[in-house]
This record gives structure tokens, sequence and C-alpha cells, in this order.
């Protein structure tokens, strides 16, 4: 899939709760328990199904922190591949039905 | 003719659980078991046990799940339905002691899911009227520090934690789930006063740490097995109140008696500070 098109959306199986700054995340299927940074939980909180990650990476991310934008793409594609292999978010070339919080 | 069945009543955290048997050599090992959590309280729950020539395999995974109105509880040596709306549930286990602690804390575990509670891997003590729990991962220490405790401690647990919440906190429960010690706790209950997570080193200290730290290892150290996103909301939601009511820290220590100092040392100042709050 091309990478300017993946689209992300929060699995309808986690739990989640912000605490001090950082998300707690819990998968109701295996229990596993996450806790996510603060540009973690930007990436998170925007995970609609519908805003392609490299736009949320741009107007999200680089907007909210100081980081490098090509640094911040690759270590965003990262964690979502981290994550989805969690089962905690759902990946796709195609837009996504999401989960709200 | 139907056999007749025959009840014991086990209360554990406050909840009395009626479980029933026609098996009389299955009544006594119940029996012996829990001696010491029998009840003569009105039941809030039945279970009925049936003792079949299961496996005896419990390095199986537990898998709890929902099917329609009831939970289904799965492993190896047991498979057990339970219906929280009747309040009754069946199991069909060996008679293996083992296997009814694990259907006892599974069901437990989601009883006190809908209220607000929860099992935790942690040994529990209580001393001078408040309840300090240990926490870790297996080699920790939990055991450990109930060896260690001072005679006047009341040994809660050295295994698996009962916590309910409570006027202005929690409450730490004894249970009869033992771990290493092979002894069953007392029967009896305290105001949670300090959560300790427990790490081995050189030299006895207590440190800070941040909420969402504590949540992180809290969750880790939980007991709970269901497959169920609200109830797995619920649990995230009491362990954060949790964080947020009782106080949590890093206990390193060296396993000598002189940790309990500092146990002692940390609740004598925490009093104060909290009476001058």
């Amino acid at each position: 899939m091309p990478e300017n098109c993946i689209y992300i959306a929060r699995s309808s199986a986690i739990a989640a709760r912000a605490l001090a700054g950082e998300m707690m995340v819990m998968n109701s299927a295996d229990s596993t328990f996450f806790t996510l940074n603060e540009v973690a939980t930007t990436i998170f909180q925007a995970a609609d199904g519908h805003t392609p990650l490299r736009e949320i990476v741009r107007d999200r991310v680089c907007e909210q922190f100081d980081v490098d934008p090509e640094q911040a793409q690759a270590d965003a594609e990262q964690f979502v591949a981290e994550l989805s292999s969690h089962g905690i978010l759902l990946v796709s070339n195609q837009p996504l039905a999401a989960e709200t919080f | 003719m139907a056999a007749s069945r025959k009840v014991a009543c086990v209360e554990i955290g406050g909840i009395p659980i009626a479980l029933s048997t026609c098996d009389e050599g299955f009544l006594d090992l119940l029996r012996r078991r829990y001696d010491g959590f029998l009840s003569s309280s009105a039941p809030e729950f039945e279970l009925e046990f049936y003792v079949t020539p299961r496996g005896s395999d419990s390095d199986d995974d537990v898998r709890v799940r929902r099917d329609h109105n009831e939970w289904i509880l799965e492993r190896g040596d047991f498979h057990a339905r339970w219906d929280p709306g009747t309040r009754r549930g069946k199991v069909w286990q060996n008679a293996n002691p083992y296997s009814l602690d694990s259907v006892l804390r599974i069901l437990h575990s989601l009883i006190l899911a809908e209220r607000d509670g929860f099992l935790l891997h942690a040994a529990s003590a209580i001393c001078d009227r408040s309840a300090y729990l240990f926490s870790g991962v297996s080699g920790a220490g939990k055991t450990t520090m109930t060896r260690l405790a001072p005679v006047h401690v009341t040994l809660l647990t050295d295994e698996i934690s009962y916590l309910r919440p409570s006027a202005g906190g929690y409450a730490a429960f004894g249970t009869p789930f033992a771990g290493e010690l092979a002894r069953a706790g007392e029967n009896c209950t305290a105001p949670v006063a300090a959560l300790f997570f427990l790490e081995k080193g050189p030299e006895n200290r207590v440190d800070e740490m941040s909420q969402a730290e504590a949540v992180r290892r809290l969750m880790r150290n939980i007991l709970f097995f269901a497959e169920d996103k609200p109830l797995v909301e619920r649990l995230l939601a009491t362990a954060c109140d949790f964080v947020a009511r009782v106080p949590i820290r890093r206990l390193t220590f060296y396993p000598d008696a002189r940790v309990w100092e500092e146990v002692h040392n940390f609740a004598s100042s925490f009093h104060e500070v909290a009476e001058h709050a």
C-alpha cells in the first residue's frame, strides 16, 4: 500500500484512559496493556479511520511537538505497526470505521 | 433418584458463595481447603460442582468469555458456566484443590469487577490496624516479605490480595489463596494504607513513582481473565481510582527483617503528613 494512504482506527476491543499526560490502553481480548507517551497519544487519539497517517503526523504531531517531519513519519509508522500487531490499532489503505473516546 | 447436594458456604472478601456437591469426598476437600472462610451467612451466589475425570492440566491458558447471558470459564482441568443474572453457576472439574482455587479466583474477579474491586497478585498484611500490599512478579519477594513480618503483623495472603472500595479508600481482605508459604491468610480486613511494588536490592529504600507508572504496574498485576470490553473499561477506571486514593511506592529491599522498619517508618511519616494536611 502507498505510504501516504495508510488509514488507522482504534480497535473496538480496547479500553483506554488518559492519565497525567499518558494514555493507558488495554486490549480486552488478551488483557495486554500499553502506556502511550504524548506523541503516541496524539496519533492514537487522531486515529479516526478516515484521516491518513501522513496527515496526522503533519497536522498534529509536527504542529504540537518539536520534531523532524521525516523522523516523525518514520516513528509513527513504526508505532502504528507495533500497536496493530497487538490488535490495538486497525490499519488499512481504505478509510475505516473507528471507535470514539 | 437424584443424590442430595451438600453445601459449604465460603465467604471471601465479604462475599458468601454456596458451593454444593453430591460428592462427600469433594465436600470434605472444600471444607478443609477453606477452613477459616466457611460462613453461616446467607449466600449471595451459588456454584454447583460436578466431580468429573477431566484432565488435570492446570498449565493450560485459562479462557473466560461471554456466551449470551453466561460466562464460560475454561481450562484443561475445569469447565464452568456462570450466570450473573441468576447468580448461579455450574462447574465440572476433577477433585483437584488447585482447580477449585482457580475457579473461585476467576469468579471473584468477575464479581469484584462489577463492584469496582479487584484481585491483585500481591502479598498483604495488617500492621497497626492498616493493611499493606506488596506486589510484584514471581520472585520479587512477596512471600519473603510475609516470612520476614514481625509477630504482631497479621497475614492476609502471600499471593492474591482481595481489594474492595470502602469509605475513604480501599479495604484489603484475607484470602485462602496461598503461594509458596502454603498457608491461608487470616479471614479479616483493614483499610489499605499503601501498596509497595517490590524490587530486591542491596539496601532498603522507598521511592515515589508517577501515577502513570503506578497504573501500568497495577494493571500488570491485577488478576483478570475476561474477554469483555465493558468490564475491562471498568477495571481500568478502578485501577486509576485506586492509584488516586492509595499511596503507591517502589520498595527496594534487602531481604532481612529491617525492611519492615522501612514499612513502619513510611507508615508513620505518611500518617503524620495526612494528619497535618
